[in-house]
């Protein structure tokens, strides 16, 4: 039993970071955008976010310092990069048309280098080690559930004792559900990748709705990011950790067939998947198998989905097109 | 100032690129009436109200609205005007309600069903539509599609409705109703105009009919003071002689023998009916039709591109044997030694590679030849250098991508190509769309060489002009149906603009 907790609380940690990553994802791929650029969005997101509370730190010394200023100019620091990084996308796909393939994968290698540098930089510049102090640390893990809460047996753990960050991705995705199916404003943004030539007759300025969803979208997917180095990472920065985790947020988007609800569960699940190898362990199954079964699971899905044939579990219809008013 | 114009249109100009799609057109739409917009294909219908829709930009002239200067920038400003317009293929997004895509882009409209639902009934109960604003758009029939973009276009308080080719996908009963609905809008004073190439759905709901022709407003006439022979004329114009080659060849036989031929599209919409004709070697057989008229499907079924449902398709050898072609795919068509050349209308999408240049284009005919896996590139790019010398490509290399050729240089390639595949059959369509007149000449003049050769050649074109001077006869599409075949040498514009537009032509239309 403690052995399952054990692993459900390591899988949302996990899931956390995913659920932002699919999660700012879905709101750009509502919009049409595909941008495939979330893996280096993340690493951008993962250095800056890191950047943003380290220095703060170092600024006004250990001592000074607040955990919650620190989370909040993170969480900035990140989103900043994640939208610097997709408004490029932005431009080059919605103004200038440019192919939202080949863009958003120039924008993973672009985005990786730039996280990347970002994270050496620092770390050679600091004397070989970047890390935050134990008293942020603390601060970064903290949960926000008083402690009689926590110690229900069982549902105390599973449900409570999560950090701060997997509640906001919680209010996030039930904010975006909200969105989606109830406001104006989100009727019109799946018009737009729906069908642009709809919305645009409509009246509805594509191009404005298509900038947003994609600069925002790219915020929250970086966000993702910083939450990787901050809490499974340690604080630490560490060159290689992110790799992969953009991707992984980009085939669940497909997992979730584009539902904010479903990423809730569906991270969480990935994340299960993605530390199953650490945790349940059996002897003869290389590790190597345990990390393709969110892919696997994507792909099946995928067939699922596409056999059922259902027309509300279809990506947006116009998701990877550039649009253009007097395209003849 | 009659205060019963809605809309005037004055010297209005469009061109792409080189293409003048609308030459200082002057037009006239009145409250309270049913305009037809009638011409051929690529007379510039859509063009022109798809400025009043602010889709495009007029190059010159100026749109008045009750004697007032309007500009139009885009669908947002066109809704303000009062206007609005129902497009061929329908601007709406399949995964929401009617309702939803009823109040699309509106700015002071409330989510809320209850007063959505209530003024969708109210305008339904004006003029005798039925919907149901909870019914997803995926599981609507094409009808009732239509009838949410006009809901759509009422709700916005539009004034003026122009529909693009409304009838084109729907059966004689929706169309009837239609038209009832249109009567009522009429009589509550909107202002209509329906752009369309069907003569009898234009005698019996329009008021007038303003006619354009090739780009240039040729003149608006009163319905009741006018007559279907009239507007023919009107619409195709009077003979142009072009000075076309046509010799004759004097042992013509049967190539191909087509019967009963029968195609269904996804939709389960017939887009053949029925067809039967005999393709000759040595000559050529002209196909004239409205676009959409079953041209595309024709040339394809033959060639083993889309599925025919009825019929049959016998090519004749040499020696006089019937080879049955149903069923076969090109690549099999190809190895029972029929030989088939395609000159598909889509030159860049269906007949050569874009970034490919012309030798790797000559291979895609040949990639099966060569030892084991290495290509034959040899023979290929011999025949590059022959196309490029024989028909004057204008290119600076072999290699160079025939994407980034002109039209013209595009289709000498793709022509060339086909023609020394040695074919016993070439089907072309629209061989000189986009063309100027001299690289048209040059493939007239190919098209005429091969039919000196034997080759059946079947020309699917689209001005009736070229089709009477290059073809030895016609045969005349009109909904999916031979309309009629008739003799080149003979036949009249009119006759063949009317068979376009009727089936059965002139006699048929008398019997009505």
């Amino acid at each position: 039993m403690s052995a399952l907790i054990a692993l459900v609380v390591a899988a949302v940690t996990f899931g956390t970071v995913l659920m932002f990553g699919t999660l700012g994802e879905i709101l750009t791929e509502k919009s049409g955008n595909l941008n495939l650029g979330v893996e280096g969005i993340m690493y951008m997101g993962g250095a800056f976010g890191l950047a943003g509370a380290f220095y703060y730190e170092k600024i006004v010394g250990e001592a000074a310092s607040s955990g919650f200023v620190a989370i909040i100019l993170a969480i900035l620091a990140a989103f900043l990069a994640g939208a610097v990084a997709s408004a490029i996308y932005g431009f080059i796909t919605i103004t200038l048309r440019a192919n939202q393939n080949v863009t958003g994968l120039a924008l993973t290698i672009f985005g990786t280098g730039i996280g990347q540098f970002t994270g050496e930089f620092m770390r050679v510049k600091e004397g070989g080690f970047v890390a935050l102090s134990n008293h942020l640390k603390d601060a970064f893990s903290s949960t926000i559930f008083p402690d009689f809460l926590k110690n229900i047996p069982v549902i105390g753990k599973m449900l409570f004792s999560h950090n701060f960050f997997f509640y906001l991705a919680l209010i996030l995705a039930l904010a975006m559900h909200f969105f989606f199916s109830r406001t104006k404003t989100g009727l019109y943004l799946r018009a737009v990748g729906e069908s642009p030539s709809t919305a645009d007759a409509a009246g509805i300025n594509t191009t404005k709705y298509k900038y947003l969803a994609t600069i925002i979208g790219g915020g929250i997917s970086a966000i993702g990011g910083m939450v990787y180095i901050v809490t499974t990472a340690g604080c630490v920065w560490n060159h290689s950790g992110l790799s992969g985790v953009g991707w992984l947020a980009v085939a669940l988007v497909i997992f979730c067939m584009w539902r904010p609800l479903n990423a809730i569960w569906g991270s969480v699940l990935f994340g299960a998947l993605m530390i199953m190898y650490l945790r349940v362990r059996i002897i003869f199954i290389p590790t190597e198998i345990y990390k393709i079964l969110p892919y696997v699971v994507t792909v099946i899905v995928l067939v699922i989905s596409s056999m059922r044939n259902n027309k509300e579990k279809q990506p947006p219809a116009s998701l990877g097109v550039n649009y253009f008013r007097e395209e003849r | 100032m009659n205060s019963n114009i809605a809309i005037e249109m004055r010297g209005i100009t469009k061109r792409f690129g080189k293409v003048v799609a609308n030459d200082s057109i002057d037009l006239i739409i009145k409250k309270g009436e049913i305009l037809s917009l009638l011409g051929e294909n690529g007379s510039g219908k859509t063009t022109l109200m798809n400025m009043l829709a602010g889709i495009y930009q007029p190059d010159e002239g100026q749109i008045f609205a009750e004697g007032e200067p309007l500009t139009i920038r885009s669908p947002k400003d066109a809704y303000e005007c009062g206007i609005g317009m129902i497009h061929q293929h329908y601007k709406l997004v399949d995964v929401f309600t009617a309702a939803q895509n009823i109040v699309l882009g509106l700015k002071d409209e409330k989510l809320d069903l209850k007063t959505i639902n209530s003024k969708v009934k109210e305008i339904c109960d004006r003029y005798s539509f039925i919907i149901d604003p909870s019914m997803k758009i995926y599981d609507m029939s094409v009808s009732q599609k239509q009838t949410v973009e006009i809901v759509k276009v009422l709700y916005r308080g539009a004034d003026i409705l122009i529909l693009d080719e409304p009838t084109a996908v729907l059966t004689p009963q929706e169309t009837e109703k239609l038209f009832t609905v249109l009567r009522n809008m009429r009589a509550d004073g909107k202002a209509i105009v329906i752009i369309t190439h069907k003569l009898n759905e234009v005698m019996a709901i329009s008021d007038e009919v303003a006619v354009l022709r090739k780009g240039k407003y040729i003149g608006t006439v009163k319905t009741c003071e006018t007559s279907p022979q009239a507007l023919t004329d009107m619409m195709v114009g009077h003979a142009v002689t072009l000075n076309i080659d046509r010799p004759k060849y004097d042992s013509q036989f049967p190539r191909l023998k087509v019967e009963g031929l029968t195609c269904v599209d996804d939709e389960g919409i017939t887009k053949l009916d029925g067809v039967t004709f005999t393709a000759k070697g040595g000559e050529i057989l002209g196909v004239a039709g409205i676009a959409g008229s079953g041209q595309k499907e024709l040339l394809e079924s033959i060639t083993g591109l889309y599925p025919i449902k009825q019929g049959t398709v016998d090519f004749v050898t040499d020696e006089g044997k019937e080879k049955n072609l149903v069923g076969l795919t090109p690549m099999q068509i190809r190895k029972t030694g029929v030989g088939m050349a395609f000159v598909p209308e889509d030159r860049l999408g269906m007949g050569l590679v874009g970034s490919m240049g012309m030798t790797g284009n000559m291979m895609l005919r040949s990639w099966k030849k060569g030892k084991g896996v290495f290509l034959n590139r040899k023979s290929p790019e011999e025949l590059a250098k022959k196309v490029w010398d024989e028909l004057e490509v204008v290119t600076p290399s072999t290699s160079f991508p025939v994407r980034r050729l002109s039209g013209g240089n595009v289709q000498k390639v793709l022509v060339g190509r086909e023609i020394a595949s040695l074919p016993k059959i070439l089907m072309t369509a629209y061989p000189v769309r986009g063309l100027d007149i001299n690289t048209s000449y040059a493939i007239y003049n190919l098209l005429t060489e091969q039919k000196m050769n034997g080759v059946s050649v079947i020309f699917v074109g689209e001005d009736l002009d070229v089709l009477l001077e290059l073809c030895d006869r016609i045969l005349v599409l009109c909904g999916g149906k031979v309309s009629g075949i008739v003799d080149a040498r003979t036949a009249t514009k009119e006759e063949i603009g009317f068979m376009m537009t009727t089936v059965g032509g002139k006699e048929a239309a008398d019997v009505q």
